[in-house]
């Protein structure tokens, strides 16, 4: 089977683009990688592997303390990223970037920060039924300390938010809406926009957790007017442990430090300590510096591409999976948004689905299986687990076709 | 009422029908046939008490002493746990009690299964002979 064969429509070129992730000619038991777990973490092209190279081979040295010649190459290669990712999402000022571990870190941060400031006994923070665990446990410890209670929109069969209950719930207790852009199991993109303008009417920030979105659409934070927004780098080709909180800045001034350590403050001394201005306040210890001067790189390979192309090309997997897979008798796919990206999921009547998985595995094909850190979503459907396979850039219709294949195969031996 | 091949033995024949097959899809194939040829598991047995502890796919296991030797039925609700179990039922079954309890088991890393099943899986796979080997004791302490 060649998986590279298709150039899609809109003129993204796809082969050449896969040319620049070395993995893809992996071959697991022998077979060509189709590699569809891409929710989980994506693939890193050449240029991001490199500069963790050339970091650690050309300039490696702690930032912001050192006077000597490397430390300043590496700080100034740090301080960059942050103006990058600023212009990247449109965020007003550079200060608004905090870099965290990835999404799960942003959300606690604002969830511990946000909370101590403003929160209080009986107040109400909202999240939704299709939240991963790291936007619901943060809130849940968050709320069991402040005393404040967790609200969730509940979701329809077809996995989108039930608009009418979101409105029912908020409510002059409401402190903050938490919300995910793009769910992770079931691929539903939720009108976040008209979200954020609806809690705005009471004064409510929304924090996004854009992990699924960036890799698959532009993002602009000024014209969302989203007050937080959190992502991952390793689901937009960057390296794994990095990720960035965007908060408008005049909440991340109102906020009190995370953690406390070098770096985050401006004077230490055991009468009074005073904290460093914003971003720093919550960026205590060495950051994860090759890991945010990769993210760069990973979004240079973004930049490099035609954001509204990827999406053209993205819809088009998407579409094509959800059509091929949908004529297989048995096969009920879960999460049939009108508005979706990146996710088919799926399960196979009377087949579990990490055999499934498994099946396919052995054929080369790598999805993923089980609840997806959505434990709520899955007892929604009354599903014990799906299949989920989520596609990337790099991703061709022949792929597709592979899994369509696949999962024939599999039915046919697991029934 | 004649003892078995010996455990040895049975697991030899296992790895080497195993070994036939070049492929992995057609490997778990064969795991998932043996789950096939499986004695059918009476449902009424399908309870909370019959149920392996270590599981994460429900996997119910029901021991039987007969003129001294131990048999074992299985099932799962995975076609490939049942495929698992049903290797074990072949082994341990018609064995007696103590050979059962002393048995060791060489074919999973023979099979290259433990590298390649999910470290969930090959948890409950050992639940699975800890649980079988823990009603051949019952037995010989009968």
């Amino acid at each position: 089977m060649e998986v590279a064969q298709t150039k899609p429509a809109d003129h993204l070129d796809v082969l050449k683009i896969r040319e620049q992730f070395p993995i893809l000619s992996q071959k697991p038991y022998g077979k060509p990688l189709v590699y569809l777990d891409n929710a989980a973490t994506t693939q890193k092209p050449i240029a991001v592997i490199n500069k963790i190279v050339e970091y650690y081979s050309g300039y490696n040295s702690n930032i912001h303390r050192g006077v000597h010649f490397l430390s300043q190459q590496a700080s100034a290669a740090f301080d960059n990223v942050r103006k990058q990712v600023a212009q990247y999402i449109h965020a007003k000022d550079e200060r608004e970037i905090v870099f965290t571990k990835g999404t799960t870190d942003g959300i606690n941060l604002v969830a511990y920060c946000y909370g101590s400031r403003f929160i209080k006994p009986g107040d109400e923070v909202i999240v939704s039924q299709m939240e991963h665990h790291s936007n619901i446990v943060p809130w849940q410890l968050m709320c069991e300390q402040r005393g404040a209670v967790l609200k969730v929109i509940p979701i329809n069969e077809n996995g989108e938010l039930i608009w009418e209950e979101f409105i029912k719930l908020l409510s002059p207790k409401t402190r903050l809406v938490s919300v995910v852009y793009i769910s992770n199991s079931l691929g539903t993109i939720n009108p976040v926009k008209k979200i954020i303008a609806e809690a705005h009417k009471f004064n409510v920030p929304v924090l996004l957790d854009a992990a699924q979105a960036m890799a698959h659409m532009p993002i602009d934070v000024q014209d969302l007017d989203c007050d937080f927004l959190a992502f991952s780098g390793h689901k937009m080709y960057g390296p794994t442990g990095v990720g960035c909180l965007y908060g408008k800045a005049s909440w991340l001034e109102e906020m009190p430090p995370y953690q406390g350590g070098g770096d985050m403050i401006s004077s230490v001394s055991f009468e009074k300590t005073t904290y460093n201005e914003i971003p720093y306040k919550f960026e205590a210890g060495t950051p994860h510096i090759e890991g945010v001067i990769a993210l760069g790189a990973a979004l240079d390979f973004l930049q490099s591409l035609d954001m509204n192309k990827v999406k053209a090309h993205e819809e088009e997997l998407v579409n094509y999976a959800m059509k091929q897979l949908s004529s297989i008798e048995g096969l009920r796919l879960i999460g049939t948004a009108a508005q979706k990206a990146g996710v088919v999921s799926f399960v196979l009547e009377g087949i579990n689905s990490l055999d499934a998985g498994m099946m396919l595995d052995t054929m080369g094909i790598a999805v993923r299986t089980g609840q997806h850190c959505t434990e709520p979503v899955m007892l929604c459907y009354k599903v014990k687990g799906t299949i989920r396979a989520s596609f990337a850039v790099y991703n061709t219709m022949a792929e597709v076709d592979a899994l369509t294949d696949g999962v024939k195969r599999v039915i046919k031996m697991l029934k | 009422m004649m003892e078995a091949e010996s455990i040895q033995q049975i697991q030899e024949d296992i790895v080497s029908d195993f070994d036939l097959f070049d492929d992995w899809t057609e490997k778990y194939q064969y795991i998932i046939e043996l789950g096939q040829q499986l004695e059918a598991f009476p449902e009424n047995l399908k309870t909370e008490e019959n149920k392996i502890k270590g599981c994460q796919s429900s996997v119910w296991m029901v021991p039987e002493n007969n003129n001294g030797l131990v048999f074992y039925k299985a099932d799962s609700d995975s076609s490939i746990v049942k495929g698992l179990a049903a290797m074990l039922v072949k082994i341990f079954s018609g064995q007696k009690p103590e050979t059962v309890a002393n048995a060791e088991l060489f074919f999973i890393d023979r099979m290259g299964l433990s590298q390649h099943l999910a470290p969930t899986r090959v948890n409950g796979l050992a639940a699975m002979v800890k649980q079988m080997k823990l009603y051949a004791l019952a037995f010989n302490n009968i």
